[in-house]
């Protein structure tokens, strides 16, 4: 059995130096977008992907764990950040924070059921888990059922910065890509991290070395649902509406897709992935169910011709760590 | 009274291609270490098979219940030998999203063509009609789908763990290499194993055409629904697959009668809690 990723080198203090660098280029390109005319809205949904897909390759690129239910975190905080805002009448930030206490708390339980049995069972049964969400979502009042939730207002966030405006939006969504993209960089790079990538190598072995591995693989899923249910909540904003689209396993599986197009296990790669989806979609938007076949093609060359996803060849081809 | 039978019987239809398609993927998944994702949309081309069949070759369903298996299975070995074979000893997961993607590709052609509505498919003369069983109104075709799904269902049972062609492919599951040593041809074993796990799936999919209409997406919800039944069940045992497809349908249908509210969701509410009470799934093997 070979392993998905071959970053099984140590960390070493040139790697971290090059991951530093292609961090501070990324921020600072990110940082300039609202000045070059690229239409905005774009780059954010692309943002709130690239994050829901980073939280995602934290399970699957560290921890060996493929979720084939990711979706479900994206939907549920958007659910509930939504109707927190427009029903209860909540600040943003509040908005925010309770869509990912909500994420969080799904993360627990769904995590708990899933981490029961190992491989190609876990993803399966979060597969199976987010359908539940998605019958129940379907069937609860609160949702709406088909039309979703929309119109949500964006107000002001902290009482000083207005959502509204697109400019302050999108930096707002960027700080709060940043700030989760590195807590995720810095967890893979913690002793807890360690123990995780060991884990995806061997679970048994870690066992025997006496570490609590579900007890790990939980916090792992806690932390990443946590994050996806953050870019949901994010979402929200962005999108203003709140369906079941977000909800639907194809969702889950265009997840995948970005992470698996980036590079499973890379540290930039679902990023990268994410973009060059969001992208498609936007420019094959005419071609109505094609886009489904492409990116059914997309799998199928990713998986049997460049598994390392387009990050992982070019870190391989320069014998760096991105 | 009348209500309760009348959703047991579709639940009852619903084990059966339950049963069917868990059956399928146990198999594959014995042999070629793949959860074969694209086993719904397989499915999804046994039914547009036979409706192609009927009104293009104006061939009828009984010679579809052969044909269209064979064609798809063909189909499937053909995947099977381009890109399947390439991901042996690599990790589960890639077959996963392999057949994912083959999944995506077939359905997203379909709907392309046929939209995401429903085409009919009438049943066939032999079976039109119903009885009266003094207790119920038994509509002919429905109760021929759950016989015949039995029948097909113990057959490959027989033909897995009774015969000498079985026990080949057991040995292989078991120890790919020393059966090779013994002079059988493994990888065309595997294929021919894929193609059988592909047909099963393409025959309940004719089954079901009468009954669900033949639509681009019919498989993609139902393979959901599989894979809980099949975590539920264990893909250890043959036995296994069938009884729990059959059991998950009728106590679906029961819902269906006692609470439709949770009909959609009743599958996935036991899988939760058979992982809760016995993480092993009810056959008992681990993972």
């Amino acid at each position: 059995m070979s392993a998905l990723t071959d970053d099984t080198l140590p960390m070493t203090p040139r790697a971290m130096r090059d991951e530093m660098i292609v961090f501070a280029v990324m921020a600072a390109l990110l940082a300039v977008v609202p000045f070059t005319g690229v239409y905005p809205f774009f780059v954010m949904q692309a943002l709130c992907f690239a994050l829901l897909a980073c939280a995602f390759n934290l399970l699957i690129g560290y921890g060996g764990l493929l979720s084939f239910g990711h979706a479900m975190f994206l939907g549920t905080a958007g659910y509930v950040s939504a109707h927190a805002l427009k029903v209860w009448g909540l600040s943003p930030e509040l908005g925010i924070v309770v869509g990912t206490a909500a994420a969080a708390l799904l993360g627990l339980v769904t995590g708990y059921i899933s981490i029961k049995r190992q491989g190609i069972y876990f993803s399966m049964i979060t597969l199976a888990l987010s359908q539940l969400l998605y019958f129940l979502y379907l069937q609860a009042p609160f949702t709406h059922g088909e039309d979703g939730i929309q119109g949500i207002p964006q107000g002001h966030l902290l009482g000083i910065f207005d959502l509204s405006k697109p400019i302050v939006l999108y930096y707002v969504v960027l700080v709060g890509f940043l700030a989760g993209f590195l807590l995720i960089y810095r967890t893979i790079n913690s002793p807890f991290g360690e123990v995780l990538k060991s884990i995806r190598e061997n679970e048994p072995r870690a066992i025997s070395l006496g570490y609590k591995t579900d007890q790990y693989k939980l916090l792992a899923f806690i932390l990443s649902g946590t994050l996806a249910g953050f870019a949901g909540s994010l979402k929200v904003f962005v999108a203003q509406n709140a369906s079941l689209t977000d909800v639907h396993w194809s969702m889950s599986g265009e997840i995948v897709l970005m992470t698996l197009v980036g590079g499973l296990g890379t540290i930039f790669g679902p990023v990268v992935g994410a973009f060059v989806i969001i992208a498609m979609q936007q420019y094959l938007a005419g071609f109505g169910q094609w886009v489904t076949v492409i990116q059914g093609v997309i799998f199928v060359a990713c998986v049997l011709l460049f598994r390392r996803g387009l990050v992982g060849e070019l870190a391989h081809l320069l014998r760096r760590s991105l | 009274m009348q209500a309760l039978y009348a959703q047991l019987l579709v639940g009852l239809i619903n084990g059966s291609f339950y049963a069917l398609l868990s059956l399928g993927l146990a198999v594959i998944f014995g042999m070629l270490n793949i959860i074969n994702f694209a086993h719904g949309a397989l499915y999804m081309m046994g039914a547009f098979v036979a409706y192609f069949l009927l009104n293009l070759g104006g061939i009828n369903y009984w010679w579809a219940l052969l044909i269209a298996p064979v064609i798809v299975g063909i189909f499937g070995m053909i995947l099977e030998r381009t890109m399947l074979q390439w991901l042996a000893g690599l990790d589960h997961l890639y077959g996963l999203l392999l057949t994912f993607g083959i999944a995506l590709i077939v359905q997203g052609v379909f709907q392309n063509y046929f939209g995401s509505s429903g085409l009919p498919y009438s049943i066939p003369d032999q079976l039109k009609g119903g009885v009266n069983l003094g207790f119920m109104f038994l509509p002919i075709y429905r109760g021929w789908v759950v016989i015949f799904s039995l029948v097909v269902c113990l057959a490959t049972w027989f033909l897995i763990e009774k015969t000498q062609l079985g026990a080949y492919l057991r040995a292989a599951t078991e120890n790919p290499t020393l059966v090779r040593a013994f002079g059988i041809n493994v990888p065309r074993m595997i294929t021919l194993t894929y193609g059988l796990g592909v047909g099963l799936a393409a025959l309940a999919g004719v089954l079901s055409a009468p009954i669900n209409q033949v639509r681009p997406l019919m498989g993609a919800d139902l393979i959901i629904v599989v894979f809980a039944v099949v975590v539920i069940g264990g893909m250890g045992s043959i036995m296994g697959s069938i009884i729990t497809g059959f059991a998950l349908g009728v106590i679906e249908g029961l819902t269906k009668y006692f609470y439709p509210e949770a009909s959609n969701t009743v599958v996935f509410v036991l899988m939760v809690v058979v992982l809760l009470v016995k993480p092993t799934g009810l056959t008992g093997r681990a993972a």
